[in-house]
């Protein structure tokens, strides 16, 4: 039995469009992230990965299946109670934030719409704890560097203090050196608040810094569940998932480097 | 702590909301400021709302006051700058007190079309299937007719008179702004912006109040501005057939079809209120440009 307070998912499908058109994104997928877990979602573009969590948000499009998410079985509709639990990070920042509403906005209105009181002194708190600081407060998006908007983004994902963060390949829109600075930002995030998350990523460097196990995704199902261990030791049962880490190491000259 | 005015206005990190207002109030009027074009617009349309304002004091006689013998005076007659029309009334108070209609049908329009449009536009492009499907066909229908015979019969049913006129005018205006509007919301609804204020909870008029409408404005802005000759026009056009403002009133579009008749033998009589309108349509135009590059998002605010 797995931890109802984290992820359980079955038999899930999502697909758009209907008929002739219709396209299977995910394919009866199921796993379990246990709470406080930290799990990887990885696979090429097009395999499903972002659709997952976007059908657990209920911002894809049909599905079936069953998913429980925080002790929650989801329906068709997501309660108030359920983004107070699940919160996500997109992609890529420079999309994920309104032009014209500053930080200041973004946070308040997140802060109210959660119900939540005493909005100044836990903006502050937020800033201060993606490592942004209140100098930030006012800017606007145009205003800040591709890290300090994904800072922001999960400021605001962290708001409602949730237990469980989807992240949705945090850190491929930035460059090399902010990169680490996110994920190191997500780890101490996840050690300070015991938070569960599911990341996913197309690079397995990432992964292997942040999760616990790892899923390999090819067109919309589940190949294999891999453990860390077993990712850095390159011991994959799977062709595509061999393949996979196989590339990962990167282009390969049998020529010696000439120095 | 003394700060002065420039030093809080022009502080980097704001602290407090009030303060970060105001800052970027001042940021934004100054780079309005470096626009000498559109200052030149705001300019003219704030000499225009004065001129409106203190009609009683500026005009140098009654607008209504009729003086046979002083019939189509020329430009520069003694008493009457801007010379007399077919019956002798000074055209110069007849531009001024003609400013506040002008002013009137301007505003109202602008209130009454764009909010319309806005509204409608967003919401079909936001709710989509149906809703879009009904809401967009209404909107061809209006856009079927040709503006101003829809306004005619607008007008001959409510009856004539400047208020039903704005009226006419306003439901022929608002289908091009429900076009933008859905446009606009359509390119920007499934971005992440929007999902990730999903993901907090927030309702559909929220999202489409809050983070919808103020991308779609600076677009509508344009529009508007680009509009507003040919709202001056369409009342003119209006009042010409007789169903917008009523003779003795002088409506600038009105005293263009007056002058008409004697185009050829005594120009001013249609030429000055035609260059009236002409400034006033330039000024909105050259505002509207200099609102648009303040309102757009990516050029917004200092950088």
């Amino acid at each position: 039995m797995s931890d109802v307070q984290g992820i359980d998912i079955a038999d899930l499908n999502v697909w758009f469009g209907q008929g002739p058109e219709r396209v299977d994104a995910v394919q009866s997928v199921s796993f379990t992230v246990d709470k406080g877990a930290s799990v990887g979602l990885v696979g090429e573009s097009g395999s499903g990965k972002s659709t997952i969590l976007r059908a657990i948000t209920g911002l894809a499009g049909s599905w079936s299946g069953s998913m429980m998410v925080g002790g929650e079985k989801l329906g068709r509709k997501r309660s108030k109670a359920f983004y107070n639990k699940v919160q996500m990070v997109f992609q890529d920042p420079y999309a994920s934030l309104h032009p014209r509403h500053s930080v200041d906005q973004v946070l308040s209105e997140t802060l109210s719409l959660h119900g939540l009181k005493d909005i100044d002194r836990r903006i502050i708190k937020l800033l201060d704890d993606v490592g942004l600081g209140t100098a930030f407060r006012f800017r606007y998006p145009h205003q800040l560097s591709g890290g300090q908007r994904q800072r922001v983004a999960i400021a605001r994902a962290l708001a409602s203090e949730p237990s469980i963060l989807l992240l949705d390949e945090p850190t491929s829109a930035l460059d090399v050196s902010v990169q680490a600075e996110i994920l190191n930002l997500l780890s101490d995030l996840r050690d300070e608040r015991g938070l569960t998350y599911l990341m996913v990523s197309h690079n397995l460097a990432v992964v292997g810094h942040l999760c616990e196990s790892v899923l390999v995704m090819q067109n919309g199902q589940i190949v294999e569940l891999l453990s860390i261990e077993d990712l850095r030791a390159q011991q994959a049962s799977h062709p595509y998932t061999q393949q996979l880490l196989k590339s990962s190491l990167g282009f390969v000259r049998d020529v010696p480097r000439q120095t | 702590m003394s700060v002065s005015l420039g030093e809080w206005l022009n502080d980097e990190s704001p602290t407090s909301r009030s303060q970060a207002r105001f800052s970027s109030i001042y940021h934004g009027w100054i780079e309005f400021k470096a626009n000498r074009l559109a200052l030149l617009g705001l300019i003219i349309l704030i000499v225009l709302v004065l001129v409106a304002a203190f009609a009683p004091l500026l005009s140098p006689h009654d607008p209504f006051e009729q003086n046979l013998a002083n019939r189509l005076a020329p430009l520069g007659t003694d008493g009457h700058v801007f010379g007399t029309d077919s019956l002798g009334r000074d055209i110069l108070s007849r531009l001024i007190y003609g400013s506040r209609i002008t002013l009137y049908i301007v505003g109202l329009v602008a209130l009454i079309a764009p909010v319309a449009g806005l509204f409608i536009g967003t919401v079909a492009g936001y709710i989509g299937g149906w809703v879009d499907i009904v809401l967009m066909r209404f909107t061809d229908i209006f856009l079927a007719f040709p503006r101003l015979v829809l306004a005619l019969a607008f007008v001959a049913a409510l009856g004539a008179g400047i208020e039903n006129a704005v009226l006419a005018i306003a439901l022929t205006a608002w289908p091009p702004y429900a076009r933008i509007a859905r446009a606009e919301t359509l390119s920007i609804r499934r971005s992440d912006y929007i999902s990730a204020v999903k993901l907090q909870g927030a309702g559909a008029l929220r999202i489409i109040t809050r983070h919808i409408w103020p991308l779609c404005i600076a677009s509508l802005v344009v529009r508007i501005t680009l509009d507003m000759a040919g709202i001056i026009l369409a009342a003119a056009g209006l009042g010409f057939l007789g169903l917008g403002a009523r003779p003795p009133s002088p409506e600038w579009g009105a005293m263009i079809a007056e002058g008409r008749r004697f185009i050829l033998d005594f120009w001013w009589v249609a030429t000055i209120p035609g260059i009236a309108i002409f400034i006033v349509s330039l000024a909105f135009n050259l505002l509207g440009d200099g609102l648009r590059d303040l309102l757009d998002p990516k050029s917004g605010g200092a950088s």
